[in-house]
């Protein structure tokens, strides 16, 4: 009987506690939900935190933040400042993630072939067609490349990754700014469409000849074969977490309004030249500020506790800096 | 049963009550139907209004799909849709076809059953499993053997050299007509039978009498007296493969431009609209394309159904 009485109070001490927790909703990103989730999880007991992520892409989070269905959005792309303004929402950077390219030529193994934006942005045109093209050749000396047609594979799905992906070819090559441009979708002049990360992966490991872009945490996973890309400072970098590190502390970060940096193509030998923030959108004229307060309390915690769960599942950590900056803008903007 | 047998008047007044709020609730039922679908048709035109306003009747005929400059056109998803549906019931028909009249005429009695269920069993399978089971196996076999031979084969012959060309992705509209060909076959080739069963036993028996053979009756009796049924079936099936959404995604190659290759990639409206509604802000012009196109499937597929209703009355009449 008594250790009935115990489990009793012990259920009704645990169901109060759980209802007490108070509970946050967002959505958007599918690239930031692993580490929403993981964050969320470890800060649920020194926060009193419970969140509820929805990953239903990056715009539809916007969506759903505008109409105010949840406490915040989650976005790959930075919203432009106008968009920002008229919705009343605060942006902020929660953590930093690099783009790889991931390639299938029969022979040559992860990390050994070297590719440019440039060679890319052609590739990608279908200006450059066959993997023994003389410049592939030029810039790989060493590595044996077959006459092999080259399959650019993308996503089909609209996606933060392929707005980064696009944004890049933009940067480097002025003709693929003029005639694609950068977007979460894009009109694609060549190649085929697969459906998600896992889709893009599959298509390129499928095809010989293949060439796709995915998140580097992705790659990593699944294991594919990467490639060395060229930065901007002219230097072969792999992409490994400390060119991702080296390339988000290289970005000026005080120049920038809303936080909306661009990581694509930063300076510094080191850095990965295909990289981007992730964004969170809160509401500054919240119905109920607690819960807007609540949010800041969440990632709060997470930039000053969270930074190794980043690095563990591949994601870079924001530089400090760039902390403080946000928790000022939160004690500016968000009352509560 | 006896006291419903020995109850009052009173208790018959109860019954009609009972008979006036069933027969309202059974026409508000067949009212609600028509409502939802009404409601379906009108919100997708009035949300996608401001792109045929925008673009007027151009958005039917433009091949352009550019989500950086905002400029829509619907011709390449149509376009897909359409190929890729008849293709499938190009390869449906036949094996359907084949199908009916083994389980009809040649098979003996035991082996109807299993066949039978085994047919029905396909149209049971979700459309998603279609959908992997194309892209994990079927694509790498098309990517690998089929396309590879069929490219070498018809290298530099006119026209078939052109429809057979390509990098061998393994995906594109021949793979997704296929797949279609497999989900569609089940309906159609289920019709068939059911049609081919009911030719009065004394026609075709007539017809062995004077010394017909199965296939002379198949063709002289049996077809000619099912064919406006075999011809509806065949419409019901097109109808599905219009509106397959994921098992085509999978392995359509998700791309909007026409490839005059079969092994090329393309685009239906429901893929392309399963692919961009995540990435669609609320009143953008993209999202109102979107439900523009999904009032044209709309549309698309009702004519197909008319036309399929409308052969199988014709037989009912006759």
């Amino acid at each position: 009987m008594k250790i009935i009485t115990t489990a009793l109070v012990l259920a009704v001490a645990g169901f109060s506690a759980a209802a007490e927790a108070q509970q946050i909703t967002g959505a958007g990103s599918s690239f930031a939900a692993p580490i929403y989730g993981k964050w969320a999880e470890a800060a649920a007991a020194p926060t009193g935190l419970k969140l509820n992520y929805q990953s239903i892409g990056s715009g539809a989070g916007i969506n759903q933040i505008n109409n105010r269905t949840v406490d915040f959005g989650a976005s790959d792309m930075p919203v432009k400042p106008d968009d920002l303004a008229s919705h009343k929402l605060l942006q902020f950077p929660t953590a930093i993630g690099g783009v790889v390219m991931v390639v299938n030529i029969p022979g040559v193994e992860a990390n050994k072939l070297k590719l440019t934006g440039e060679l890319i942005a052609e590739i990608y045109q279908g200006k450059i067609t066959k993997w023994n093209d003389p410049k592939l050749v030029e810039m790989n000396k060493g590595v044996t490349l077959p006459s092999l047609a080259i399959a650019p594979v993308y996503r089909a799905d609209g996606s933060g990754t392929t707005f980064v992906f696009t944004d890049y070819l933009s940067i480097v090559d002025p003709a693929w700014k003029s005639s694609v441009g950068a977007a979460t979708s894009v009109k694609w002049p060549a190649g085929n469409g697969a459906k998600g990360s896992e889709g893009v992966a599959s298509t390129v490991k499928q095809v010989k000849g293949g060439i796709g872009y995915v998140e580097s945490a992705y790659a990593t996973q699944n294991h594919l074969v990467t490639t060395h890309l060229r930065n901007k400072a002219g230097q072969f970098v792999m992409p490994e977490m400390e060119n991702f590190a080296a390339a988000a502390a290289s970005a000026d970060w005080s120049k920038v309004q809303n936080f909306a940096i661009d990581l694509n193509d930063q300076p510094g030998a080191k850095s990965w030249p295909i990289e981007s923030a992730t964004f969170v959108l809160l509401p500054t004229d919240a119905k109920d500020p607690a819960q807007s307060k609540a949010v800041t309390k969440l990632f709060d915690w997470s930039f000053a506790n969270g930074g190794k769960i980043a690095t563990d599942l591949l994601y870079v950590p924001l530089p400090t800096t760039v902390q403080n900056q946000i928790r000022a803008a939160w004690a500016a903007q968000i009352k509560g | 049963m006896s006291q419903t047998a020995s109850a009052t008047p009173a208790h018959r007044a109860t019954t009609s009550t009972g008979d006036a709020i069933f027969a309202a609730a059974a026409k508000g039922c067949g009212i609600l139907v028509l409502v939802i679908l009404s409601a379906i048709i009108v919100s997708l035109f009035i949300g996608g209004l401001p792109a045929f306003r925008a673009f007027g009747f151009n958005f039917l005929v433009n091949p352009d799909w550019d989500p950086v400059r905002q400029i829509f056109g619907a011709e390449v998803p149509i376009y897909g849709t359409l190929v890729t549906a008849v293709l499938g019931i190009a390869i449906a028909v036949p094996l359907a076809f084949g199908i009916a009249f083994y389980l009809t005429e040649l098979a003996p009695e035991w082996f109807r059953r299993p066949v039978g269920t085994a047919v029905e069993l396909l149209a049971a399978v979700p459309s998603i499993i279609y959908g992997m089971w194309g892209f994990f196996v079927v694509v790498p076999i098309m990517g690998d053997y089929v396309q590879p031979f069929m490219i070498d084969l018809f290298d530099g012959v006119p026209v078939l050299g052109t429809l057979f060309a390509g990098p061998a992705f393994g995906t594109g509209i021949l793979t997704s007509a296929l797949i279609l060909a497999i989900m569609i076959l089940p309906f159609i080739a289920a019709t068939m039978r059911d049609v081919f069963l009911t030719v009065p036993a004394v026609f075709k028996e007539s017809a062995y009498g004077v010394g017909c053979t199965t296939w002379e009756v198949m063709r002289s009796i049996v077809l000619p007296y099912t064919r406006a049924s075999v011809v509806g079936g065949i419409m019901l099936g097109l109808g599905r493969a219009l509106g397959e959404t994921m098992a085509v995604t999978f392995v359509i190659g998700n791309t909007n431009r026409i490839s005059t290759s079969l092994f090329g990639p393309g685009n239906t409206i429901a893929s392309i609209v399963a692919l961009e509604f995540p990435e669609s802000p609320t009143g953008s012009l993209k999202l109102s394309s979107l439900l523009a196109l999904g009032f044209l499937l709309f549309v698309i597929s009702f004519i197909v159904l008319a036309i399929s209703r409308l052969l199988l009355r014709t037989k009912v009449k006759s």
